[in-house]
């Protein structure tokens, strides 16, 4: 068991900010052909314990997560100097060769108590280098005072108490180079999958205040070519009430299975295409049957069934943890109960 | 021609699987083989050869590769056994995502998954590889043994693959392809070329599946429209093993006892084959029968040529759709070769499609067959027939040339 530590959340660490010492990112570091064996080689983080970046390095979010077992993750970019990102509407934002996209991954004991006790796991790194984006992942130590490498990837327990007070227990999967190209894939090439547009136009809770994100970015050069706020997509918080069944439910399937599930993606095979803006009903399951599902199917015969969740594959799919009929086939190990539920429900009421 | 020549000759050197300069790795095999094996794969140098040495080596996890031109060798497929029985994550024991990769001299045991899966790859090749689930036929045993999707220069040789609860050899919406000289047996589907094009299958051995040989086309996928496919001297025999594909999916429909099957396609040849002990038949031509939404698919089978065949025992217990539907048209045994006859239109129908759009059947004297005028069934019912007239089936469609693959030396 690894030992847990004091940390806090993102935006009353950064208050303190002034306290510690300047750590320059080392973009030599990070444009090497071999990869750092040390996270802290690359000078991502003032202090990689409580996830306090450096100068340069932003925190950002997303309105709608890949579901990753419950983890908590905390975001951050990095751009070199005078660089910047170019705006697209639907798909992943243009980042200039030096861009770094970090992401760690932690479970507070308590989520109850979701600023204390947390336990960092892992902090993955997509670099975008000069002959394509590369992935690696760094497992932090038991005190994390440093992570190391990672190729090959790692399995390891995690626990923790969820917000009803139940103690879960996971396996939880780190995964190597390899399967994280097996999401990261557009058009055969490594790819950012969260950074859309859609998907990062929301307030993030900056030390100076509340803001969009997106205008965020413009003002610091970070970001160019973006319209005029109105002028932005959005999609919903998948759990967000107030909001369109329909809507949430394909922004919830955009963000897990569309980087896969998509003309462009790993999944094409398979002819389910599940991006936010897909038109063809039968591409996006409606009574379309599997193609190659073995047993994911389910002696099931559509991927959606109008009105009738069980009989659909999706819902089989997603409530699935056996490796051959598991969807998403990596990234979880448990089930995502809400998840599954808004799903669900948006099936109920197709006609 | 000369031209031609010489840079079929590049090819071959470029795509030899070793030389001198290129990096030997031996996978250390003292301790973690998990990790140390994918580290190899993830950190090898394009073209370098990873040896596996003999032994019996247990996965939890789905291995990767990622690098292009590795060559990824065992001591026999008998002798360095990848075992997945104990795979948590992942959806198949090997993915390969890079090109010009040789998999050699290896088996893969009983992934809850597929076996071995290559993705979207140019240029792969499968010497000699085992996949097997080693309890035998069952539903919970993954759905493809080797499996290569949406790749092109595919070259499968000497590969043994049972137990696969969908298609033990399935190559999917891929071009240029070759699969011989291997053997499927106890999977649903022995071989199954779907969606694809330009496909040699040859000298190969399919018993004990539920159907021997399946050429088919679906619906609603990136690549459809099969065609320029050659079936030629393999045996599909004895294909006695009953459905056990979970339902829902395509080959589920397969009755027990079908030799060759071809469904949807156009320009396939099938010839020199042995079939027989098929107890449903051993010759199935169909049209998609499923409804689909999908304007740009042709459902139907066209310009099938069967010829230069020798059939034995077929027909004496269908199974399945066959029993259902055919046997009450044809009696039983249901006759050697059996088309469903379905046709694009109505004036087909009535005088028959033209010839380029027809099926052509040039068998020796005594074979049998029906055409079972599904269509015509339908339009005018009272007149509702078959017609077992083989010899109003003849003619030829134009030859198809084989398949060369850049990393195949041992064909000229």
């Amino acid at each position: 068991m690894r030992a847990l530590f004091q940390a806090f959340v993102l935006c009353a660490v950064l208050l303190s900010q002034a306290s510690w010492a300047e750590v320059e990112v080392d973009d030599e570091a990070l444009m090497a052909k071999r990869p750092a064996k040390l996270l802290s080689a690359y000078g991502l983080f003032r202090d990689g314990a409580s996830q306090l970046p450096s100068a340069g390095v932003y925190p950002y979010d997303l309105q709608q997560p890949l579901f990753t077992d419950y983890a908590h993750k905390y975001r951050f970019i990095y751009m070199p100097a005078g660089q910047s990102a170019a705006y697209s509407a639907d798909e992943t934002f243009e980042f200039p060769v030096g861009t770094v996209l970090v992401k760690t991954f932690a479970y507070p004991a308590d989520f109850r108590k979701p600023v204390a006790d947390i336990q960092l796991i892992e902090t993955r790194l997509l670099i975008h280098q000069q002959d394509g984006w590369n992935a690696w992942a760094y497992v932090w130590n038991e005190d994390a005072s440093d992570a190391v490498l990672k190729v090959a990837g790692k399995s390891f327990p995690v626990s923790w108490t969820d917000e009803t007070g139940k103690v879960q227990n996971i396996q939880y999967v780190v995964p190597n180079k390899n399967q994280c190209k097996g999401c990261h894939t557009y058009n055969k090439k490594f790819t950012p999958i969260g950074p859309k547009a859609r998907n990062l136009n929301k307030d993030f809770p900056y030390s100076h205040g509340s803001k969009n994100q997106l205008s965020y970015w413009s003002s610091l050069g970070l970001l160019r070519g973006a319209p005029s706020h109105g002028n932005i997509p959005s999609v919903p918080k998948f759990d967000d009430a107030t909001a369109p069944l329909g809507a949430r439910a394909r922004a919830y399937l955009d963000i897990n299975c569309a980087h896969c599930h998509r003309l462009e993606g790993p999944a094409s095979t398979s002819g389910l295409y599940l991006t936010y803006g897909e038109k063809n009903a039968v591409n996006w399951g409606y009574k379309k049957r599997p193609v190659a599902a073995g047993r994911g199917s389910g002696n099931l015969h559509f991927d959606i069934v109008p009105g009738k969740p069980d009989l659909s594959i999706l819902i089989y799919r997603m409530i699935s943890t056996d490796p051959a009929v598991m969807m998403p086939e990596v990234g979880r190990t448990t089930v995502h109960k809400e998840g599954v539920e808004l799903i669900e429900d948006w099936i109920a009421g197709l006609e | 021609m000369r031209i031609l020549i010489t840079v079929f000759a590049a090819l071959f050197i470029a795509a030899a699987p070793l030389s001198a300069q290129e990096e030997t790795i031996t996978v250390d095999v003292s301790g973690d083989v998990q990790e140390a094996l994918q580290e190899a794969l993830i950190l090898a140098e394009p073209g370098s050869t990873i040896m596996i040495p003999a032994g019996t080596y247990n996965f939890t996890v789905a291995l990767s590769l990622d690098v292009p031109n590795i060559t990824l060798r065992g001591a026999g497929m008998d002798e360095t056994i990848l075992s997945f029985k104990g795979q948590t994550v992942g959806s198949e024991g090997l993915l390969i995502t890079s090109g010009g990769v040789w998999v050699e001299d290896l088996a893969v045991e009983d992934t809850p998954g597929d076996g071995i899966k290559a993705k979207g790859v140019d240029t792969i090749t499968f010497k000699n590889v085992r996949v097997e689930w080693t309890g035998g036929p069952k539903a919970e045993n993954g759905a493809y043994g080797i499996y290569p999707v949406q790749s092109k220069n595919v070259l499968i040789d000497g590969a043994l693959v049972r137990g696969a609860s969908d298609a033990g050899i399935y190559v999917g919406q891929s071009q240029q392809i070759i699969v011989r000289n291997s053997v499927a047996e106890y999977n649903v589907a022995g071989i199954e070329i779907e969606n694809s094009y330009y496909a040699d299958v040859y000298d190969n051995i399919a018993t004990h599946n539920t159907g021997g040989i399946l050429i088919f086309d679906l619906p609603n996928l990136p690549q459809q429209g099969g065609h320029s496919i050659r079936v030629f001297n393999n045996k599909s025999v004895n294909n006695d093993t009953p459905n056990f594909a979970p339902p829902g999916n395509i080959v589920g429909s397969v009755p027990r006892g079908t030799g060759i099957m071809v469904m949807s396609n156009r320009n396939v040849e099938v010839f020199g084959n042995e079939m027989g002990e098929n107890a449903t038949v051993n010759m199935l031509i169909t049209a998609y029968s499923q409804d689909y939404d999908d304007e740009g698919f042709n459902p139907l089978a066209q310009e099938i040529y069967v010829h230069d065949n020798t059939y034995g025992r077929g027909g004496w217990d269908p199974d399945g759709l066959a029993k259902e539907v055919i046997a009450p048209k044809t009696g039983v045994p249901l006759p050697d070769i059996v088309w469903d006859g379905a046709v694009g239109s109505m004036w087909d129908a009535f005088f028959g499609p033209d010839a380029d759009e027809t099926i052509h059947i040039n068998e020796k004297e005594g074979t049998s067959f029906a055409n079972l005028d599904f269509v015509y069934d339908m339009i005018v019912p009272w007149q509702a027939g078959i017609d077992t007239d083989i010899s109003n089936y003849g003619g030829s469609i134009a030859p198809l040339a084989p398949v060369k693959l850049p990393q195949d030396k041992a064909k000229d």
